[in-house]
């Protein structure tokens, strides 16, 4: 007799996919809960930016608050490409929310002339703080929550500029990997052209995400996804991750482990503030 | 130090009833298939090398368990040569006159063979289309027994649908649970399958996911007398994923390569069997429980 024989697979080496409508639908849940129950506001400011992560927020907001209770800002400096204009643009008409352009180039050369040195990282990152100053300025005006845009795979791999990116004290898509968000984004409707593009920080011109990270990023999030879960890097590359995507992940995931937390304040007393003195943030 | 990772092979079998012998040439079969690539753990079903349904055939086909030892580890050095293995093996077990429906756990070197452990099915379904406690006396004793990949339960079949089973199992520290089992398929409600494949399955994968063990699963296959045994042997990871399965109604070898440190990364993440390991006294010294065999007073019901 000859047995008929079935074997494990092979590991599938992807993030997992997600139940989009299922997601969506708790998203939606979660910024009503954030914006209306837990602060009574009910509007929402979100800095557009032509990419698919403040694409699918913004779709999510409108969900959640009508599209007449969102206000997409789009804050371009002189370098931003037209096409994230176009882009954001397009986000806008598809959901009828409430707009406005802001450019920050003034504001941000304003500063840099005194540092003409500044290169490429230092001119992003001021960048995106300015975004965040004009952000939370347009928040006070308008009476709007700021909503966070980053998703899990920038955040795991310190791929963002520190209090900017990350401040809005809401973020619906914070645990979704990358490759998650896409088909989230595919699924809320977002226009192609923005889940089919490169995915750029676009502060300067040609630059890409995964030109940037050297990881493509349905690697990093398949390998983020079992990382996260505990497994070592010798059991990663057994489970047929290449080493050395492995050791770039892990030393990204390793070395950014700050940029995830809130500043860290010396403790002198037994009172000291989230350690000895401890209330949930709903509190 | 153990190892980390274990190649299993689970061979579901469709034995000629009650021919021994012939069991034994399939089986020698499978050994032969597996040769090239030899596994550290060969899981046959229960009652693999006589069928299921004996009655007081019984009394003609149990074995000493030192006898059906012999037998395997001649059958697998045949095949195998000196390559050392594993086997664990449901058979029908007469010992000195009392009959069990067990399963022995038998470690292979190249010139010798030892019993691990035997099982004794502590669940004897006797209702319905079943009979065994008519034929068969129960086991009295879960045994959690050391291999070298780490602490290993055999759970016959009824064994592993009282909870509990698998619970005491898991807190003596198994780390995997053999399931050796017969189980004649009913139920055409289903989707896209008999529904006792799938309440066996659902009931495996919870068990899996609540102690963070993996489970081997053996069902044998093959019709006797007009009751289809439902095959679908499975390995199951300790989150309570399937990893892969065996189709119903063909003789099948699912091999199954297991990375044990699995268990490790599913308990950090939902540590159940550290809570139940502290909470379980307090559960079992409640009163109202029927009080353990020995105690003056054991209530009745």
């Amino acid at each position: 007799m000859t047995f008929l024989v079935v074997e494990t697979p092979k590991p599938a080496l992807q993030a997992p996919a997600i139940d989009v409508a299922v997601t969506a639908e708790w998203l939606t849940e979660f910024l009503r809960d954030e914006l209306i129950v837990r602060r009574g506001i009910e509007r929402a400011v979100i800095g557009l930016s032509g990419g698919v992560d403040s694409a699918v927020t913004a779709f999510l907001c409108a969900r959640a608050l009508g599209p007449k209770n969102v206000h997409a800002i789009r804050m371009p400096y002189a370098t931003s490409s037209p096409e994230s204009l176009s882009d954001a643009r397009a986000v806008v008409d598809a959901l009828g929310t409430l707009e406005r352009t802001i450019e920050i180039t003034a504001a941000v050369d304003g500063y840099l002339q005194y540092e003409p040195e500044a290169g490429p990282r230092r001119r992003g990152n001021v960048m995106a703080r300015m975004r965040m100053v004009v952000l939370f300025d347009q928040s006070a005006k308008l009476d709007a929550l700021p909503v966070g845009t980053g998703n899990k795979t920038e955040r795991m791999l310190g791929y963002f500029t520190w209090h900017a990116d990350d401040t809005p004290p809401v973020n619906p898509i914070g645990d979704l990997f990358k490759t998650q968000v896409w088909a989230l984004a595919r699924y809320l409707g977002v226009p192609q052209a923005l889940v089919e593009k490169a995915p750029s920080a676009d502060l300067e011109a040609g630059q890409t995400d995964e030109a940037d990270l050297g990881i493509t990023y349905a690697r990093a999030d398949a390998i983020l996804s079992e990382l996260l879960l505990g497994y070592s890097d010798q059991q990663l590359i057994e489970r047929g991750f290449a080493a050395q995507d492995v050791a770039l992940i892990r030393k990204r995931v390793d070395a950014t482990h700050w940029k995830r937390h809130l500043p860290t304040t010396a403790m002198l007393t037994n009172t000291a503030i989230n350690e000895f003195y401890l209330r949930p943030v709903d509190y | 130090m153990k190892a980390a990772r274990l190649s299993a092979a689970i061979v579901q079998t469709k034995p000629a009833k009650g021919r021994y012998a012939e069991n034994l040439q399939t089986a020698r079969e499978a050994f032969a298939q597996l040769a090239e690539r030899p596994p550290d753990l060969v899981v046959f079903p229960e009652a693999a090398f006589t069928g299921y349904f004996l009655e007081g055939g019984v009394y003609d086909l149990a074995l000493p368990a030192k006898r059906f030892a012999d037998d395997l580890a001649r059958t697998w050095r045949d095949a195998c040569g000196t390559q050392s293995v594993d086997i664990v093996s449901g058979f029908y077990e007469n010992d000195e006159g009392t009959y069990y429906n067990s399963a022995i756990y038998l470690r292979v070197e190249p010139d010798t063979e030892r019993v691990v452990h035997v099982h004794r099915k502590m669940f004897l379904p006797t209702y319905g289309v079943f009979d065994e406690e008519r034929f068969l006396s129960r086991g009295r004793k879960l045994g959690v027994f050391e291999t070298g990949y780490g602490k290993v339960a055999m759970l016959i079949c009824e064994d592993a649908w009282h909870a509990i089973v698998p619970t005491i199992a898991a807190v003596k520290g198994a780390r995997v649970l053999i399931v050796p089992s017969a189980s004649p398929g009913r139920g055409i409600d289903g989707e896209g399958e008999l529904s006792s494949i799938t309440q066996w399955r659902d009931m495996l994968r919870l068990a899996a996911a609540e102690h963070g063990v993996f489970v081997l699963y053996a069902g044998l296959t093959g019709f006797e007398g007009g009751k289809g045994m439902t095959g679908s042997s499975c390995a199951i990871d300790p989150r309570g994923v399937v990893l892969v399965q065996a189709p119903p109604a063909e003789p099948t070898i699912v091999r199954a390569d297991l990375d044990l440190r699995e268990i490790d990364i599913a308990r950090a993440s939902l540590p159940l069997i550290g809570d139940l390991d502290a909470a379980l006294p307090d559960l079992l010294l409640d009163e109202e429980l029927p009080l353990p065999r020995g105690s003056r007073d054991v209530p009745r019901r």
